[in-house]
């Protein structure tokens, strides 16, 4: 090698990247390979055996929970996307200003706990709940409702749960989109709704493919909901797993369903990039080519899809009169909102109740649930708990995630881009895949039920958050100021310290505070890693939830709603004024 | 600075042998050779893309060259890191760091370089009345003016007294009032300083008004090196006749005839050319500046064209004049001349020794 080439090497910006590298490859994709080995390996004799996955084929229990699985995941995917449509298009064309604040209204549900949320519509849907409450008052029904228990609940808690993040995966190419192409389309000849649907509508595709598969990869691994609001016949693949683990201790045989997770997971992912290409994930144009049949096949239904809205909207027009038509969009928008926010918000009048029960509205009020919350020495250790973990595991994944992002901005290697998928990972990876990995890893190096295993875990599960929240901040960075501080005499490391941190500081203390969330709101990792004693306030609640409802829960979850939000304001703050 | 000024003779200040930056296949810049002495006011002068801030970012370090070498002092550079050059460069948009006052980042590469706090102090207070900013030093970049950030910015770089200054294009941003008035401090600076400056600029008149010498860039290479006067009595090409200054361009083949003299040969006429063109050339073009064509039919080189327009300049008069074939020539005389009147038929003249040929 060249001096020349040495010097290269050595000052290359990628190593910023290598401490996040090296903890991501030890406490993430070594458990989650190590995961996938024991499927193939025989619990009792070692040896290398496809035992499990006979186990699965034979036994037709595993297959109908993979297809109820499969379907539901694909439901919550179709249903996400047809509400968060308009939702989307309605704050993509509110005015810059206005659109932050709408945002925020999506924003906040995007990261309220799934616990809260969950435990809010047990509350809604139950059959004493609040909506059979009202709909028996009102006289419209008799009997109570079956919403509980049943396919609905469960589709009503994973739309619920996933909308937000179908809107923030849409909502960057909708707000790209030049609206003017649309008064030009008309000026063209085309009626409103021809223009929406042959250029607006074309133009997001890639918006709404992306959304649709992160909530469908998303909805694979959930298991809170389905537990609570779904019955027998809506068990999921990762309720499966976490019995097979934490009941039976079948590592093999929860190897072979984690398998089973990832393929499905990674077969979305496929075929995916081989229609619509991963780039468009990163909201980039796939390269189509003009004449490809797919292409002129997508627009003539589009054409269709155009001529029956035209006759719909015009049709509106005359039975409800062209002012309410005209509103029609943001009403809808507006009910969605409501629908994303008011059932957490239900929980807090709850947590106020004097009644023994979950009832609403409540019969009277009082802090005896807060009192009994704030002297329970199980609840209060879990908060403590889960504060310190979330500070630590906030702590690491910024740091690792402020190198690797510095690293990705200055570096214009070739691997940069693999870099950054590699940081992606461990949220595309089902999380009860790498909790389950990580599970039998710590078992084995007596980090199970400690708090270091706790922070460890959840740093992975973070670290996606802070690549992602400050590289957007590096991205609005002018690297001149670099430039400048070292013509000025500062070497890299203080013009690191004295320049670049400083001015990206609000970034980084948004990025540290989504990371305090995510792990504050932790629970897959927590289900296993925190046994015993040391329990986190959400393994605390899920502990709770299963064995009884209780107002204390609700109690609880005013409070987790109000750290969340807090935290959520103060860090989109610091991260729009680095930005602006 | 203790250097024995007996020795014969010093290094220039800066030296650039076969500097060269490639990008992939794409030549930024050409193997280029430059000598910059100590105390001088070089301008960089060229159109966009030609090369300049990629010839300063060489010399800064800001990036690696693709071959050749520099020296600073007759020592060679490739080793020392940007931050041990002893170089100052001011940037375009000024990269005033936002979160530091205008003292801060004034007083930055003093902090850098162990200066203790009480010098910084007194040193950045001398720096902010050279630029005239004392009453702002509290405020923060975002909160001043682009001319005051640009005094900022000169005052960071001139005050830990660097022996060689980089300007890339330091008052592009600013409003052509402010330019001058930013034109006359520099050149203060300058003079005050001793420092030796590198000026990038795409500006002719501000390369004049500044500059001990001109480099004309074109295409990722030098194409002349001279001082403002040289290059506007003597330019090498069309382009440095074209970019210095106002210039009638005449193409034809030459000739030499038997007493030996040089004729350019063209559609407009046969003109003499100046002695001393080399026996090589065939064809070429003659360059006559505005001031040197007169109404004087008796001139041994002379074209006929039409009055086109009149622009009275105060000090001087311009007349374009239309030849045949549509081009444009222009000429300068001072006011106190009668010019014909527009749409007239003119015969314009020149002495052949005030005309340059170039290739
Ligand atoms: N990092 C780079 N990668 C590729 N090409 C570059 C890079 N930097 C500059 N260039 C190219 O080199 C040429 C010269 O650029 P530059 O030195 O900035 O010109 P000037 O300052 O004279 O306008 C331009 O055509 C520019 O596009
Ligand atoms: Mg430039």
């Amino acid at each position: 090698m060249t001096a020349q080439a040495i010097k290269r090497v050595f000052v290359n910006p990628l190593w910023l990247a290598i401490p996040g590298i090296l903890f991501l490859l030890v406490f993430f994709v070594y458990p989650v390979c190590s995961l996938l080995l024991l499927s193939v390996t025989d619990p009792d004799t070692g040896q290398w055996a496809v035992k499990s996955y006979t186990r699965i084929l034979n036994t037709d229990v595993y297959l109908r929970v993979l297809g109820i699985t499969f379907r539901i995941a694909a439901q919550t995917a179709c249903l996400s996307l047809i509400i968060a449509y308009p939702l989307a298009y309605w704050v993509a064309s509110l005015p810059e200003r206005v659109r932050n604040k709408a945002l925020l209204l999506i924003i906040i549900p995007f990261w309220t706990s799934y616990l809260v949320k969950t435990f809010a519509w047990m509350i809604m849907l139950g059959r004493m709940g609040v909506i059979n409450s009202i709909l028996i008052g009102a006289e419209l029904v008799k009997e109570p409702l079956p919403l509980l228990h049943n396919e609905f609940g469960v589709l009503v808690g994973m739309v619920h749960t996933m909308v937000p993040l179908a809107v923030m995966t849409m909502l960057p190419v909708m707000t790209s989109i030049d609206r003017r192409l649309i008064s030009a389309a008309q000026t063209l000849g085309a009626s409103p709704s021809k223009a929406f649907w042959l250029v607006y509508f074309k133009l997001s595709l890639p918006g709404v493919t992306a959304g649709g598969l992160l909530v469908f990869i998303s909805s694979l691994g959930f298991f809170i909901v389905p537990a609570f609001l779904g019955g027998r016949q809506q068990t999921m693949l990762a309720q499966l797993i976490i019995t097979q683990v934490s009941e039976l201790l079948n590592w093999s045989f929860a190897g072979a369903l984690s398998v089973m997770m990832l393929v499905t997971t990674l077969t979305a992912v496929f075929f995916y990039d081989l229609i619509f290409g991963i780039s468009s994930i990163a909201g980039k144009e796939g390269s189509e080519s003009s004449h490809s049949k797919i292409r002129i096949f997508g627009l003539q239904i589009l054409e269709f899809i155009s001529t029956a809205a035209n006759i719909l909207s015009q049709l509106s027009r005359v039975i409800l009169g062209g002012y309410v038509t005209e509103r029609l969009l943001a009403v809808f928008a507006w009910l969605i909102i409501g629908f994303l926010i008011m059932p957490t918000l239900l929980v807090i009048p709850i947590g106020f109740t004097k009644s023994e029960f979950l009832e609403f509205p409540p019969p009277g009020y009082s802090l005896r649930w807060f009192e009994t919350y704030f002297n329970s020495a199980l609840w209060l250790t879990a908060t403590s708990r889960s504060f310190i973990v979330a500070f630590l595991a906030a702590c690491l994944a910024t740091a690792f995630g402020a190198g690797t992002a510095l690293a990705l901005a200055k570096s214009s290697s070739r691997w940069a881009g693999f870099i950054f998928g590699f940081f992606l990972a461990p949220m595309i990876v089902p999380r009860i895949v790498i909790a389950v990995g990580m599970f039998y890893l710590f078992a084995r190096i007596g980090l199970v039920a400690s708090n270091a295993g706790l922070v460890i875990g959840h740093t992975v599960l973070s670290l996606p958050f802070t690549v992602v929240t400050i590289g957007a901040i590096l991205k609005t960075y002018d690297m001149r100021l670099d430039q400048a501080a070292s013509t000025l005499g500062a070497n890299r490391v203080r013009t690191l310290i004295h320049i670049t941190l400083p001015v990206i500081k609000g970034g980084l203390i948004a990025a540290f505070l989504f990371a305090f969330i995510t792990s504050f709101d932790e629970l897959t990792v927590a289900i296993f890693i925190s046994g015993g004693l040391a329990t986190t306030l959400p393994k605390q609640m899920w502990d709770d939830m299963i064995l009884q409802l209780n107002p204390t829960l609700a109690a609880v979850s005013t409070v987790v709603l109000i750290v969340v939000t807090l935290l959520l304001l103060i860090a989109e703050r610091f991260r729009k004024n680095t930005i602006s | 600075m203790a250097i024995d000024h007996q020795t014969s003779v010093l290094p220039p200040k800066l030296r650039i042998d076969g500097l060269a930056k490639r990008y992939g296949n794409f030549t930024a810049l050409e193997p280029t050779q430059l000598e910059v002495h100590s105390g001088e006011f070089l301008t960089l002068l060229g159109p966009s893309g030609s090369g300049k801030t990629t010839l300063l970012q060489l010399v800064c370090g800001l990036v690696d060259a693709s071959e050749g070498s520099i020296f600073i002092d007759g020592i060679e550079q490739s080793n020392v890191p940007v931050h041990r050059r002893d170089i100052g460069l001011v940037f375009q948009h000024y990269a005033l760091f936002p979160h530091l006052t205008v003292s801060e980042n004034i007083g930055f590469p003093l902090k850098m370089r162990g200066v203790p706090d009480s010098q910084i102090k007194t040193r950045v207070n001398t720096a902010l009345e050279m630029v005239h900013l004392g009453s702002l030093a509290n405020r923060f970049p975002k909160e001043l003016s682009g001319g005051q950030q640009q005094r900022v910015a000169l005052a960071r770089c001139f005050v830990y007294q660097p022996s060689i200054i980089l300007m890339d294009e330091p008052l592009g941003a600013l409003d052509k009032k402010l330019r001058d008035q930013m034109q006359i401090e520099i050149k203060r600076l300058h003079r005050e300083s001793g420092a030796t400056i590198i000026y990038v600029t795409h500006d002719q008149e501000e390369a004049l008004a500044l500059s001990d010498r001109i480099c004309l860039m074109n295409h990722a290479r030098i194409e002349q090196i001279g001082t403002p006067r040289e290059i506007y009595m003597n330019p090498c090409s069309a382009f440095a006749a074209d970019f210095i200054g106002i210039s009638n361009i005449l193409r034809g083949s030459i000739q030499i005839d038997q007493n030996r003299n040089s004729w350019l040969v063209t559609s407009y006429g046969r003109f003499l050319l100046p002695a001393g063109v080399s026996k090589e050339m065939v064809s070429g073009a003659v360059v006559v500046r505005p001031e040197h064509l007169t109404f004087d039919a008796t001139s041994p080189n002379t074209l006929r064209a039409t009055v086109r327009d009149l622009v009275y300049a105060g000090s001087e008069t311009r007349v374009i004049a239309t030849l045949d074939d549509g081009q444009d020539v222009i000429v300068r005389q001072p006011p106190d001349i009668e010019v014909p009147g527009r749409g007239s038929s003119i015969t314009l003249g020149w002495q052949a020794e005030r005309a340059v040929v170039i290739p």
